[in-house]
């Protein structure tokens, strides 16, 4: 059974007397432990469609199952719970607390799912242990480095054992070496068994996926497997704990 | 339910929040802090007022009936159509002695001011009082020393007095008062008594500078019709009414009051001085409290707007925030338990200003902050901040996510 069972989805929005179709009925399955690249240029839709996939957003038609529920038709507070338990969040402008330092970041989804303080502070800190971050729990975001902050996040998303890993231009906002470093995360984490979807316009951030999703005018215009996903440099070397 | 959770978060990030904002939450602070002084100073003012009050009433006596010519509290029609009314006599007071069964005692008591010598000291201003052998109970006093007016010296008009404790004081400092002679409007008396300290009445003016002389010298020295109260000491408090009736019944029948015409004299009792300052006082006081709230008001209008611009400005936090998994209640009571705790920390600092202006207030009038006005002040501050920060957390909790994430 798969993960995500997408069918026929739609989502229009109404700006002014124009009504812009984002998504024109897109299907897509997607089973445990893919690592995923969503690709098409800005307008395809895409946006829309990582928004219906990470429960921002609900569609105008269509059904979509996540784990065996459907979640098309969730109010406002059922899908925050969703959001909370099954997706892990990465965004490409890192979107950590300016005020909280890093562990107070990381433990923030523990704490709207009601984890008792003890039990979170040490999974919040095993997180961000196992990023590499060990020695910078008490960091706010502005003392630490772009590719640091993409850490945290990447620790946030991961701590409430998320069912998909959704990341969003997770390098757009850093430099090559440091976005390796990221995917080159992405990677060891996919082969722990996590499912890993990427949106992205960069073709080279794409080919690390081992499947990609091409969209255009709110359709998907290609499904195909990567015969040889891209290996970072950095992925031999560094080991996650 | 996760609300203990929240909760907490909620205050770590009220307090982040403020601490982030110094100066503007400052200000923000600041209308409620006046609103909250404004409030509480009314309060410390009302509360003190009653209990002055209460104190003061406590001498007047609940179980005492005061026949008089004229009632306390009178319209000018009443007055005009009374003011003709015969004085009350000292017959009365015997015959209400020999025919009332509900009383204890009965005193006449009949005041003035006058001037009183010793020696070479002078006391002007002295309040007066004519008084007979019962007097002492009824009005409820206790001597510090010697004796009161025995039934002998009122029937006879002696010239003896019993003198209040800030005479003696003045008069007698090293004690030595009883036996003295003194003149009072030129008179010569002797002072056979000196009463407990009293204290002060709700006008201010001082119990213990006055001076007791038996009925009969007082019509002779002071005024040969002078305006005459019965004061009767009921048995039973709980017979009030009954003991009304009765005496209402004496005296119709002592003045011959024909059956079809109103009484010609009035009986008054500390039940209607009390509910005359109830009513008076309430009034006061909801027009005070009123008054003083509004100033409450602006500042939480100032509450209010500063969320407004929180909110706006925290639009992308918020988006944060629900993508982690942050409920609409979540939000919502985040920015609630911020606007709160703004107003209570307001309330705190404005109660740190209201309770040395209170010591001040009550060196020239009674005032008083007692602990429930303490608590009501910080509930109230805490409500301002729930109330007004209502509107602005509703606003941030039903953000759509995907707006609140593109927000910068």
């Amino acid at each position: 059974m798969s993960l995500i069972q997408i069918r026929d989805l739609t989502r229009h929005y109404v700006m002014g007397s124009e009504t812009i179709h984002a998504l024109r009925g897109v299907s897509l399955d997607i089973g445990k432990g893919e690592y995923i690249a969503i690709m098409g240029p800005s307008g395809s839709g895409k946006s829309t469609l990582m928004n219906l996939l990470g429960c921002l957003d609900t569609p105008n038609s269509g059904s979509y199952e996540l784990n065996g529920t459907n979640v098309a038709e969730m109010d406002d507070n059922a899908l925050a719970e969703v959001r909370n338990r099954e997706i892990g969040f990465v965004f490409q402008s890192f979107n950590l607390l300016a005020r909280s330092d890093a562990l107070h970041n990381v433990e923030l989804p523990l704490i709207y799912a009601g984890v008792p303080l003890a039990d979170r502070r040490d999974q919040a800190r095993q997180a961000l242990a196992n990023v590499g971050l060990a020695d910078r729990m008490h960091h706010r975001p502005n003392e630490l480095s772009g590719g640091q902050r993409q850490r945290v996040a990447v620790a946030r998303a991961l701590v409430n054992n998320p069912s998909i890993v959704l990341a969003d231009e997770p390098t757009g906002n850093l430099d090559s070496r440091t976005g390796e470093e990221i995917l080159s995360l992405f990677e060891q984490l996919s082969r722990r068994g996590n499912t890993i979807i990427v949106v992205t316009h960069e073709e080279d951030v794409a080919q690390h996926a081992r499947r990609i999703i091409r969209i255009r005018d709110g359709l998907i215009a290609a499904d195909e497997v990567n015969p040889h996903p891209r290996a970072t440099r950095l992925a031999e070397a560094a080991s996650l704990p | 339910m996760n609300l203990p959770n929240e909760f907490k978060e909620a205050v770590f990030i009220a307090w982040a929040a403020l601490r982030a904002n110094k100066l503007r939450s400052a200000l923000t602070t600041l209308g409620i802090v006046i609103g909250i002084v404004t409030v509480t100073l009314m309060g410390t003012a009302i509360t003190g007022l009653n209990s002055a009050f209460k104190k003061s009433i406590a001498g007047i006596g609940a179980d005492v009936l005061y026949i008089q010519r004229f009632g306390w509290f009178m319209g000018e029609q009443e007055w005009r159509a009374s003011r003709n009314r015969r004085e009350l006599t000292l017959q009365n007071v015997r015959e209400i002695e020999r025919l009332s069964e509900f009383a204890q005692a009965v005193s006449v008591e009949s005041n003035g001011r006058g001037t009183v010598e010793f020696e070479r000291r002078k006391a002007k201003g002295v309040w007066v009082a004519g008084n007979n052998e019962q007097s002492l109970e009824v009005r409820g006093l206790t001597l510090t020393a010697g004796r009161w007016l025995s039934p002998a010296d009122v029937q006879s008009g002696r010239p003896v007095c019993v003198i209040g404790s800030y005479l003696a004081e003045r008069f007698f400092p090293y004690g030595g008062a009883i036996g003295s002679k003194i003149k009072v409007n030129d008179s010569p008396y002797e002072v056979i008594g000196v009463l407990d300290k009293q204290g002060s009445f709700l006008d201010g003016s001082n119990l213990d500078n006055q001076c007791v002389i038996p009925i009969t010298r007082f019509n002779d020295d002071f005024s040969r019709w002078p305006d005459l109260t019965i004061a009767v000491k009921v048995h039973d408090p709980a017979q009030m009414e009954d003991a009304k009736e009765e005496l209402t019944g004496i005296m119709r029948k002592l003045r011959r009051v024909p059956p079809d015409k109103a009484d010609d004299f009035a009986i008054n009792q500390q039940d209607a001085l009390v509910s005359f300052f109830n009513r008076v006082g309430g009034t006061i006081a909801l027009v005070g409290l009123f008054i003083t709230s509004l100033s409450l008001f602006v500042g939480g209008i100032g509450i209010m707007n500063i969320m407004f611009v929180s909110v706006a400005e925290r639009t992308k936090e918020i988006g944060i925030r629900k993508a982690i998994g942050a409920k609409r209640r979540t939000i919502l009571v985040q920015f609630l338990v911020e606007a709160a705790t703004i107003t209570f920390l307001a309330g705190l600092v404005g109660l740190l200003i209201a309770w040395p202006l209170t010591l001040v207030i009550d060196r020239f009038l009674a005032a008083s902050m007692p602990w429930w006005l303490v608590a009501v002040a910080l509930f109230v501050s805490i409500m301002t901040g729930v109330i007004s920060g209502f509107i602005p957390a509703w606003r941030a909790a039903r953000l759509d996510p995907v707006e609140a994430l593109r927000a910068e």
